[in-house]
């Protein structure tokens, strides 16, 4: 299991999930926090959206299974699948892991690039996590 | 024989002089007595199978053979022989003794299971149900020739009615998740009844998991309703989320936290003003029974665990019954049959029969009426205690309880493990490990592995999701003041421990059949089905 981290580059949405945008802002990626993954315990089963599906922000786009539980995932920001992480089928541990790197979830093409700014910098994250 | 005498002690041990004893780790005989020789040698019955051998030989028929062809047609007979094991008698006998020694039981030791009420199951009950006239009864007997039974399951469908508050009972669904099933359908049935289509059903975010999978299962959505800071339902969340689209709520009063939510009254009036029913899991009864009833606060609809409060044996999955108590609106969509008695001409005995006469009726929901068996333990479990008994039994479950928690909340176990929700619990409450993994670093499921070890069955962990490192714990009413002091103490010596060694935890158990599972590995790549 990986080091509790919250890389400043990303963006995070309370559900914990967090968003790297590419430069241009057109599309992103994302993914489930350090502090989501933790309480989970070793993760199972990633139940992946269909390239092409269509995302709406604050809403379950995918699920999660671990020893414990099945968790819902929420979209951090509106837009449409371009690309699922499938290595994560043959070992889905890595979303322990890396959380951050190589346990990414979803790229998307963003509708609304301006959600961005409903998102929070590492620093609020932490402070929201009380840490 | 000595270690074998450590190993059953260990409880006792754990109360003082805790520590190497109890680890163990290289101790060549585990709980069960059995050496790492035969620990590694378990096989199953098949791989000691060996062809020709039997452990019984029927004696040369009487009567003259027939072809078996002669009586069944071809096609419904299979062309090679089953595979079965080939054993002898004792190697039977000795193999599943081995396997039943390896089990944890309620006959073995404390198991404060939380949500899950293992109490002690009376020995009365097993004697009233071997008893020829319900062992031996057959269910497609006429209606005539098993009054007796059918007067027990129509008396037991009153006493049941009584507890809940809610007069009409169906003791078809099996289990809580089938009595679920049964309210969700019954409360579908209601409103189509009256042209009225609705898409949604609430659940609290404390709810049974089995909750929110009914509701899926019956073709509703699921909104979940937040909890308060007191443990209760959010009652602003839940107005907000009560409109003319939702069915049902679905509530466990006491909750899964062991909270009684006092709004109840002022909940069942939202969910009524919108139209829909209130429906009662009852797994948690066991904290209420003869105190509060269901129906007087409100609920249409009720499940019962017959296997929880009233003391079916179970774990491992069986058998159950989970029966249900409907209010007046819900009556005409109950279960078909339903036991009903017919009232005689003056001098005879009224009769009791089997109704299919329920036109609006949800239909069956099984075969025949439901584990007959349970039935009759669960009767026997009223009767002995009686309204009275029934009350003092919630009422010291709610005791024993409380003690715990109150033990629990002594230093050296509180800094680590803070309840949940701090309030007067009912008959089970819900630490968190949050604090342990922080300061001790050992997570909740290191506290309930290493729990083993001191010789107990560890309680529900990680559940309800909303509190972090959950340990559910429900002791119920049948355990005694030094049990809990004992429990109480291994928990405290396990937290001592871990502050000097958490691996002693994190690698725990060590004196088991079989030591820490790879839950991750079984749940990737499952193994389910037995080579022949």
């Amino acid at each position: 299991m990986s080091e509790a981290s919250y890389p400043k580059d990303l963006l995070y949405h309370q559900e914990h999930d967090w968003v790297r945008l590419d430069p241009a802002g057109e599309w992103a990626t994302f993914g489930i926090t350090w502090y989501a993954q933790d309480p989970l315990g070793e993760v199972v089963f990633y139940d992946a959206p269909e390239v092409g599906s269509l995302l709406t922000k604050d809403e379950s786009y995918a699920e999660i299974e671990s020893v414990k539980a099945v968790s819902d995932v929420f979209a951090p920001m509106s837009g449409e699948v371009i690309e699922v992480n499938s290595a994560i089928a043959d070992d889905p541990g890595v979303i322990n892991d890396d959380p951050y790197g190589d346990g990414w979830l979803v790229k998307v093409r963003l509708s609304s690039v301006e959600e961005k700014e409903q998102l929070m910098d590492s620093a609020a994250y932490q402070a929201l996590l009380g840490q | 024989m000595s270690d074998m005498a450590s190993a059953e002690t260990a409880a006792q041990h754990a109360a003082g002089e805790l520590g190497e004893e109890i680890i163990r780790p290289e101790s060549p005989l585990g709980m069960t007595g059995e050496t790492p020789q035969q620990r590694d040698g378990a096989v199953t019955i098949y791989e000691k199978s060996k062809p020709g051998r039997r452990a019984f030989f029927t004696p040369a028929s009487e009567v003259p053979e027939v072809p078996l062809s002669d009586l069944i047609p071809g096609q419904f007979l299979r062309s090679n022989p089953a595979k079965l094991p080939e054993v002898s008698e004792p190697e039977l006998v000795r193999h599943y003794t081995r396997i039943s020694k390896r089990n944890f039981d309620l006959d073995s030791g404390f198991y404060p299971l939380g949500s899950c009420t293992m109490k002690h199951n009376p020995r009365l009950h097993e004697r009233v149900a071997a008893l020829p006239g319900n062992s031996r009864l057959h269910p497609l007997q006429a209606d005539d020739h098993a009054q007796g039974a059918l007067e027990l399951m129509w008396n037991l469908q009153e006493a049941l009615g009584e507890i809940a508050g809610l007069p009409h009972v169906s003791l078809q669904p099996s289990a809580g998740s089938h009595g679920e099933l049964a309210g969700v359908l019954l409360t579908k049935a209601y409103h189509e009844d009256r042209g009225d289509k609705r898409t949604k059903v609430l659940t609290p975010d404390t709810a049974h998991g089995t909750n929110p999978a009914t509701v899926t299962m019956c073709g509703y959505e699921v909104v979940k309703v937040g909890t308060n800071p007191d443990g209760g339902v959010d009652l602003d969340d839940l107005r907000a989320k009560a409109d003319d689209q939702v069915a049902c709520l679905m509530l466990t009063n006491p909750n899964t936290l062991g909270v009684f939510d006092g709004n109840i009254e002022e909940i069942a009036s939202i969910v009524h003003g919108v139209g829909a029913t209130l429906y009662y899991d009852g797994a948690n009864l066991n904290a209420v029974m003869g105190i509060s009833r269901p129906g007087d606060m409100g609920f249409d609809i009720v499940h019962f665990n017959l296997h929880k409060s009233f003391t079916q044996p179970h774990g491992g999955g069986g058998p159950g019954a989970g029966p249900i108590a409907v209010s007046e609106r819900i009556e005409p969509y109950i279960t078909r049959p339903q036991v009903i008695r017919e009232e005689a001409e003056a001098g005879d005995q009224p009769r009791f029969v089997l109704d299919y006469d329920r036109p609006k009726s949800i239909g069956r929901l099984r075969g025949f009426q439901g584990n007959y068996g349970v039935f009759v333990r669960s009767y026997a479990y009223i009767r002995s205690l009686g309204a009275e008994g029934l009350r003092q039994a919630s009422e010291l479950a709610v005791l024993n309880a409380n003690y715990l928690l109150a033990r629990l909340k002594e230093e050296g176990v509180a800094e680590y493990l803070p309840v949940a929700f701090d309030r007067l619990c009912m008959h089970e409450f819900v630490l968190s490990g949050a604090p342990m993994k922080k300061e001790l670093g050992i997570r909740t499921l290191d506290l309930a592995k290493r729990l083993l070890d001191h010789g107990y069955h560890p309680p529900t962990v990680y559940f309800p999701l909303l509190v972090e490192e959950a340990l559910l714990i429900e002791p119920t009413e049948t355990e005694t003041k030094e049990t809990l002091d004992l429990f109480a103490d291994a928990v405290a010596d396990i937290l001592r421990e871990a502050a000097n060694d958490p691996t002693i935890a994190q690698s725990a158990p060590y004196s088991t059949p079989v030591r820490r599972l790879d839950e991750a590995a079984a749940a990737k790549t499952p193994v389910v089905r037995q080579p022949l």
